[in-house]
């Protein structure tokens, strides 16, 4: 069962989208959830003075299924906490998407800002273009980053992703950019497409697929061998791949697979081995 | 000002020997009275009605503090306080922002709280803090006890120079009492060194931490301060420490010369640690306890743990900097010019960690072994072991075995086995309680209008939902909590401020400090002094002294020194 969320006009302020979550719109009628207050601004308003509410929504949080059409770039922490359902999004969505979610679904067609499902527990965040910069990462001064479930970015990511991570599986296929899995301590990161600088930095545990070029390996990485493929969780990816062993600057444990067909420049390393 | 006449409710005055009598309080122009008339009316009856409470060691401004707020922003960002129409907003949980401190303190009936370490050099900043912390009256206790000048007065056995220079700090930082952090060791900390015991000399200075503690009791004693010597001991969080802390209470038994207290040792549960390292880590309470127990010269307070997330801050640097490597989490340390240093790192007490869960029955015992409640109060040595929030669930615990016990079964298994805990059955009464969060500390802080209900002590007068005659209150640890934590009413100077835990109007309150009078010759120091500033600080003498309009509202503690 669907309930569509059309916004009414373009926003010029932020929107704290806390109510826009399964948990909150289960066993409520279509009247209760366009009375819904969220803040534009310093202004509270109701769900229907934003949106254009149609549909209706299951009795319990996994029958929940939220559409959202038009640009949500404004709106702030969609989904925050969510513990099952789904949510899907035709159009843009601003930053906290899925913050601390614990499980069910959200899907973006369009971009989504920072901070994509950070902290968060478990369930499935997917993002059909671009995301911003600290995906599955924790919350500042914490340390506390992702703790289980999946976020797949099908464009590019900006930079930190996947900081202070401690479980949980993140597949970028676009490109990632400065300081990928910086202060991970456990969990997956695949990155399909080119990475920058710095990937790993910090890093005490976990495992970093690099399966295209990478700008320059942190020089606190050491050489372990040549790996014909690389695993995360259920996910083959054929190589070969360098394996680095890092950060020591920490005294990581962490593994760093950077593909060796596509990173000419890093044929110095095979003289250590 | 109004008058107001509390009516009927059980009144627990340990000050004056009222234990749950049903009397009624008359309150006239912020002072409690014989009677009022056409006063306005508040029914207690079926209520506990208590002064307010007082809270001695909580770190609640100053430099590192606000340092510590700064460190954390994950520790505020799920604990928001939205204005009201009364209040400011604000942020909470391990270092509530100023504001909130006061709405918060309040909000459980305590009316005067103490900040324990003031580095004298940041004694504006402190004061600028404790000008924006409504609600309650406060005061702060500059760290003296590896100060240079403290120390070579010390050196040389100039006891009345020594006692000069330390009322002139009084004066110039507008401090209450004495507070000795791990002497001599922070000194030792600005070249990377500690002391490793009492008798261990502090590098530089040729002095050792027992002449150090001796020396200021003495100056204490004879400038005639309010409160006792404020101590945090040397080796604080190492096991094994409790023999320094006997020792520590032991090396000032003969200083004490009629019954008054000459020393006071601060969140005691940190210095009552037994063992050789952290695996064969125990509980030291009994020994503490014991001693506490058959000499008249100490007090103690708890500094009790509690399981949750919170910052660690103390003054005390090389601690600070062993629990970082210990934890591995962010730190700050700092070293404050000629006077001491602190530190600050987050830590999380958890219940299935065995070191933790004996910390949290370490400072149980201590308040359950010691026999005489004056003598023995509650603190969390907020936020160090816990923020002050917890006081309730602390009440609770001491009030009521079944709620020690609910928490004995989800501790480390280990601990469990281990600790003495269980096999005490002692269960503080109200009026022990009252004794212990009030009476007691207003008394061995010197506070003559605080921490009782006579005649002439300012209306500070709390009043929870509580009813001692019809319900057993050990067998119902969560209603004890649920009314602590919400007090019915607070009454700050004779206004109604709290009600059902809500803050109807906000007051700020007042800031203590001792203002010494000593023979004239004494006070002539400023001429040393500003040659002393002008080669060993950053800042101009004029610039470091604070003046009395710098706080809100100043209300000195006149007092007359023996010299």
């Amino acid at each position: 069962m669907a309930i569509t969320l059309r916004l009414k006009r373009e926003l010029k302020v932020p929107i704290g989208g806390e109510c826009l979550s399964p948990n909150i719109f289960a066993g409520k009628s279509l009247e209760e959830i366009a009375q819904l207050q969220l803040w534009e601004g310093n202004r509270k308003r109701r769900i229907n003075d934003v949106f254009e509410v149609e549909g209706n929504c299951g009795k319990t949080t996994d029958e929940v299924s939220i559409h959202l059409i038009g640009n949500l770039s404004k709106v702030h922490r969609i989904g925050v906490g969510m513990t099952d359902g789904e949510v899907r999004v035709q159009g843009d969505v601003g930053m906290h998407l899925g913050e601390e979610m614990k499980g069910g679904k959200i899907i973006v067609e369009g971009n989504a800002d920072s901070w994509v499902g950070s902290a968060m527990k478990g369930g499935t965040i997917e993002v059909k273009k671009d995301a911003g910069d600290y995906i599955g990462g924790a919350y500042r001064g914490s340390t506390k980053g992702m703790q289980g479930g999946t976020i797949i970015i099908h464009g590019n990511a900006g930079t930190e992703v996947g900081c202070y991570m401690r479980k949980g599986l993140i597949k970028i296929y676009g490109d990632v950019d400065q300081f990928v899995g910086i202060r991970m301590r456990k969990g997956n990161i695949i990155v399909h497409g080119n990475a920058k600088e710095r990937a790993g930095a910090f890093m005490i545990g976990g495992k970093i697929i690099l399966c295209s070029s990478v700008a320059s390996v942190l020089p606190t990485f050491t050489i372990d061998s040549i790996k014909s493929k690389a695993k995360a969780e259920e996910e083959k990816i054929e190589g070969p791949f360098y394996l680095f062993i890092g950060d020591l600057t920490e005294n990581g444990n962490g593994k760093l697979y950077v593909s060796k067909n596509k990173n000419e420049h890093l044929k110095n390393c095979e003289e250590i081995l | 000002m109004k008058g107001l006449l509390i009516k009927n409710g059980f009144v627990y005055d340990p000050l004056n020997n009222i234990d749950g009598e049903k009397m009624d309080i008359a309150v006239y122009n912020g002072k409690i009275v014989e009677k009022s008339e056409n006063a306005k009316m508040i029914d207690a009856s079926g209520m506990v009605v208590m002064p307010g409470g007082v809270d001695m060691h909580s770190h609640i401004a100053g430099a590192k503090v606000n340092l510590g707020r700064l460190l954390r922003p994950e520790d505020h960002y799920k604990d928001v306080e939205p204005k009201t129409t009364q209040t400011r907003s604000g942020v909470g949980y391990s270092i509530p922002s100023t504001f909130t401190t006061g709405y918060r303190y309040a909000r459980m009936g305590w009316t005067t709280v103490m900040d324990p370490a003031m580095p004298p050099l940041k004694a504006k900043h402190t004061h600028e803090e404790l000008n924006d912390t409504p609600m309650i009256d406060k005061g702060s206790y500059p760290l003296l006890g590896s100060n240079w000048f403290v120390l070579e007065h010390l050196r040389a056995k100039e006891y009345e120079e020594c006692a000069a220079y330390v009322a002139w700090m009084m004066n110039a930082t507008k401090g209450y009492a004495i507070k000795i952090v791990n002497p001599g060791g922070l000194e030792a900390w600005g070249f990377g060194r500690n002391v490793r015991d009492i008798d261990d000399p502090v590098p530089n200075f040729d002095i050792t931490p027992r002449e150090i503690i001796q020396g200021l009791c003495k100056v204490n004693k004879l400038l005639n301060m309010p409160h006792t010597i404020h101590v945090h001991t040397n080796n604080l969080g190492k096991p094994g420490n409790y023999l320094t802390t006997l020792e520590t209470m032991k090396c000032v038994e003969n200083l004490a010369t009629d019954e008054k207290p000459v020393i006071h040792l601060t969140h005691c549960q940190f210095s009552s640690f037994a063992g050789e390292n952290w695996r064969t880590f125990k509980s030291a309470s009994e020994e503490i306890s014991k001693y506490v127990n058959s000499h008249r010269h100490v007090t103690i307070d708890m500094g009790q743990i509690i399981f949750t997330n919170t910052t660690t801050m103390t003054a005390d640097g090389p601690f600070q900097f062993i629990l970082y490597q210990m934890t591995g989490n962010k730190w700050v340390n700092n070293d404050v010019e000629a006077e001491t240093t602190s530190g600050i790192v987050p830590f999380h007490y958890k219940r299935k960690s065995y070191v933790h869960a004996i910390q949290w029955t370490i400072g149980l015992e201590l308040a359950l072994q010691i026999k005489d409640p004056w003598k023995v109060f509650l603190t969390t040595d907020h936020p160090n072991a816990g923020p002050f929030t917890a006081y309730p669930k602390v009440i609770s615990w001491l009030m009521s075995q079944k709620a020690r016990i609910a928490i004995m079964e989800k501790i480390s298994k280990r601990a469990r086995r281990r600790a003495l805990l269980p096999a005490i059955d002692r269960e503080y009464t109200l009026y022990e309680i009252a004794v212990a969060t009030r009476a007691g500390q207003a008394k061995a802080l010197g506070l003559k209008n605080k921490g009782h209900l006579g005649v002439g002590a300012d209306a500070d007068i709390t009043i929870y939902d509580l009813d001692p005659e019809k319900m057993n209150l050990s067998k119902h640890p969560k209603r004890i909590r649920r009314a602590f934590k919400s007090a019915a009413y607070t009454i700050k100077g004779g206004e109604v401020v709290v009600k059902n835990g809500e803050i109807v109007k906000s007051v700020s309150g007042k800031t203590y400090w001792v203002n010494v009078k000593a023979s004239p010759s004494l006070l002539e120091l400023e001429p040393e002094l500003q040659k002393v500033f002008e080669e060993y600080y950053t800042v101009k003498y004029e610039n470091y002294l604070v003046p009395e309009h710098h706080l809100a509202a100043a209300a000195p503690v006149p007092i007359q020194a023996k010299v």
